[in-house]
């Protein structure tokens, strides 16, 4: 306890000193940092604070040391996230690199693959995308068909990927590819890291019912792929496919308490107090006070099971399945009850007629609908927690 | 605050587990009620929770308890839930041992607490009066006149009512009815005149009175504490009580949906187990999800309860209202995916359901709690 208290006072101070004065403002979208090669920032602290967080390991504080990480404990990570929560300092890195790919090259990746990939994720210099779902595979995604050709010293990569978030922006993309076409469905995979700028790439932007978004489609036209970025062992890619699933999904069930990701941070009974009125101090309609306690209740309940969670000190596991199907269907009910609340003034699209924060509601909405589809829809995580929880039989 | 356990607590979760599924299974409970036994509890089995001190658990050790606090009964109750094991627990050692310990004098702790603890009194908290839970909707008035406290009124459901040996009455000695002030609690024997106390049959087959005061006469030192003032601690006590019940529902949840789970596994129609069909499977999982809600409010409740959080009236109306909702659901669906077998008297999954009912009634439905939520949240 004594020396963690020690690690408190030396991350204050190191962050009195290197956390500059606007990143502890609230944070705007478009200074929002998610690295890569072609990265602008309109904020040159920005950079300032992901280079100094980068030098320490802090944007990656569990991961070890030797390649770029933290090094940190479990404990010692808590002590950094409360101290950063503490100042309101901003995130100095978004990254999918860190939520997803990283924990599966530690655990699944060559010693050249580690060295070459950690430190620069980890830094923030690398900027990477997941090429999982294709128009054929969606919820069946082991059906996927971008096959990978073994033409000696390289793979040659055909096919398509959807839903690919941010591939127009991304450098490299870590990608489920067919190895094996003759091998039953789950054990022709492979993990595949492909270099977006190769010959042969080329993305798309898909604009969704909420209006743009980071989603792309992505091609690849006989892509060559060095046979070195292969992760794991050919065409048993799925276990790595499926861990990493875990990690994604941890960290999309958090969207259900912060409203984050896609969310606009509106509390649902302060809007509902602005728009339904207030009498004697109480959102004045009684039915849809009824509707936002029990929401609110829920959110209560779920908020200590996550920390339950943590206290636990459960691993990602199937448990993850249950984050992601009860944080995804409550964002969307939160959202619902936010423009049922707001009447007409919810269903705003553009600025003719309604503020900013009305057409962020109503877009935040529709977007939340996509919740819970992308990484896994709710039936497919209730259909993880029936087999593998509850061991009902297939 | 850790959402844990301690190693304490969890002892005392094992050791309750133990007692429950080797002295009173589900069987002990069907034999109790079968039997012309009219408390509904086994004298026997309550002497064994007595010497493994779990009446004392609340009371403090100068009066012979182990202080293990709500985390440490709240853990038992659950275990105990789990084979619907009934006993005074809640009555006596939970809510007749806090009012007590709360409310009373030195001299009257000294009187009950140890009686409690070695198992030789029994108590029950006789409040509501209507149909539903309203604890400040008291009309039984006390009266002093000249040396004596005169009491009269009515009580129903009282929980444990018909076996205890001592009651303790709320009832109104100033203000009037809904008001938290003006409320004071009053001890009585059962078998004081002017007390008439008449068993009230219930589905779950469990041991409820409803009580009248003619003019019962009692002792000046019949009354707890100071008069009027009892409305605020009335609600603390409520407010264990209502940590202590969710958590025994909790163990009927958690029973209820792995009896019904096991059966999806073994019992086959159209040639495969039922628990292959997504129907049923999908109904299985969201019920996990509850449960799980219902572990996590319930351990915060308890855990409030023992650091005497401020958010403890919340996380009570939180954890009685997630009880109740996940023990209704699953109480529910336990039936329906047993079919036809869950209507049957034989099959133990029925017992589950009446006792779900009657505990959500018990010291407020989830609705209750979800009003009392939103008005102690500001909505």
């Amino acid at each position: 306890m004594e020396h963690l208290e020690q690690f408190r006072q030396e991350v204050r101070d190191w962050l009195e000193e290197n956390c500059p004065p606007s990143m502890r403002t609230p944070l705007v979208p478009e200074e929002e940092v998610w690295g890569g090669r072609n990265a602008e920032y309109v904020n040159p602290e920005s950079k300032l604070w992901l280079e100094r967080m980068g030098e320490k390991g802090w944007t990656a504080p569990n991961l070890p040391k030797e390649y770029g990480g933290g090094g940190l404990d479990r404990d010692q990570t808590k002590v950094l996230h409360q101290e950063l929560f503490r100042i309101k300092a901003r995130p100095a890195l978004n990254s999918f690199g860190i939520w997803m790919l990283a924990p599966c090259i530690i655990e699944f990746g060559s010693e050249e693959q580690k060295r070459e990939h950690l430190p620069k994720i980890i830094k923030g210099e690398i900027r990477w995308c997941q090429g999982y779902s294709e128009p054929g595979s969606g919820s069946d995604l082991a059906s996927l068909s971008t096959k990978a050709e073994d033409m000696g010293d390289h793979y040659l990569v055909n096919g398509q990927k959807v839903w690919t978030s941010y591939a127009d922006k991304a450098d490299w993309i870590f990608a489920l590819v067919r190895t094996g076409p003759k091998e039953p469905k789950h054990n022709g995979i492979s993990f595949l890291l492909i270099d977006m700028a190769t010959e042969g790439v080329s993305t798309k932007p898909i604009t969704l019912i909420s209006g743009k978004s980071p989603f792309c489609e992505t091609f690849f036209d006989n892509v060559k792929a060095p046979k070195e970025n292969l992760v794991g062992v050919e065409n048993s890619g799925w276990t790595i496919a499926k861990k990493l699933l875990q990690h994604e999904r941890n960290f999309i069930s958090n969207f259900g308490l912060a409203g984050g990701g896609t969310g606009s941070g509106a509390d649902v009974v302060n809007i509902a107090k602005k728009y339904l009125g207030e009498a004697n101090g109480q959102i004045a309609n009684p039915a849809q006070r009824e509707n936002i306690t029990l929401h609110k209740m829920k959110e209560h309940a779920f908020g200590l099971t996550l920390q339950r969670s943590g206290d636990e000190g459960a691993k990602a596991s199937a448990a993850s399945s249950m984050f992601k199907y009860y944080g995804t269907e409550h964002n969307k009910d939160r959202y619902e009850l936010m423009i049922a609340a707001m009447g007409n003034k919810g269903l705003g699209w553009t600025n003719e007629g309604f503020s900013d924060d009305e057409q962020a509601i109503t877009k935040a909405w529709l977007r939340t609908k996509a919740n819970s589809i992308e990484g896994g829809t709710s039936e497919v995580q209730l259909n993880v927690i029936s087999r593998r929880v509850l061991d009902l039989p297939n | 605050m850790k959402l844990i356990l301690t190693e304490e607590q969890q002892f005392l979760k094992d050791t309750a587990q133990s007692f429950a599924r080797d002295k009173t299974p589900v069987t002990h409970f069907r034999e109790l009620r079968d039997s012309d036994n009219s408390q509904c509890w086994d004298d026997g089995v309550w002497q064994e929770m007595v010497e493994l001190g779990w009446s004392g658990i609340l009371v403090p050790e100068k009066f012979g308890g182990s202080e293990f606090g709500m985390a440490g009964i709240s853990v038992i109750m659950q275990e105990l839930g789990k084979t619907l094991t009934p006993s005074p627990i809640l009555s006596t050692s939970v809510l007749g041992v806090s009012a007590i310990n709360m409310l009373g004098s030195d001299d009257q702790k000294e009187n009950y607490l140890p009686k409690i603890v070695a198992g030789e009194l029994t108590t029950a908290l006789a409040i509501d009066e209507g149909n539903h839970h309203d604890p400040f909707a008291i009309e039984t008035t006390a009266i002093l006149d000249g040396d004596h406290w005169v009491l009269n009124g009515k009580k129903v459901f009282v929980v444990d009512g018909s076996s205890a040996d001592t009651i303790l009455i709320v009832a109104r000695t100033s203000g009037k009815s809904g008001e938290s002030n003006g409320i004071s609690v009053f001890v009585a024997s059962k078998k004081t005149a002017g007390l008439d106390v008449s068993k009230i049959s219930t589905a779950d087959s469990r041991n409820y009175a409803n009580l009248e005061m003619s003019d019962l006469k009692l002792e000046q030192n019949a009354l707890l504490g100071e008069k009027d003032l009892a409305g605020e601690t009335i609600e603390k006590i409520l407010d264990l009580g209502r940590i202590a019940i969710s958590a025994e529902m909790l163990g009927n949840t958690e029973e209820a949906f792995e009896v019904t789970i096991n059966y999806l596994k073994e019992r086959k129609q159209f040639g495969v187990q039922i628990g292959s069909f997504q129907a049923l499977q999908h109904r299985a999982a969201k019920m996990f999800c509850e449960i799980e809600l219902t572990k996590s409010a319930v351990i915060a409740a308890m855990h409030a309860a023992d650091e005497n959080s401020n958010e403890l009236e919340r996380l009570s109306s939180l954890a009685k209202f997630q009880a109740g909702e996940t023990l209704h659901l699953v109480s529910n669906e336990a039936i329906q995916m047993h079919g036809g077998i869950g209507v049957t008297d034989e099959y133990d999954i029925g017992f589950y359901l009446k006792r779900a009912r009657v505990a959500e009634q018990i010291f407020g439905t989830s609705e209750f709690h979800q009003a009392r939520y939103a008005d102690i949240s500001g909505f």
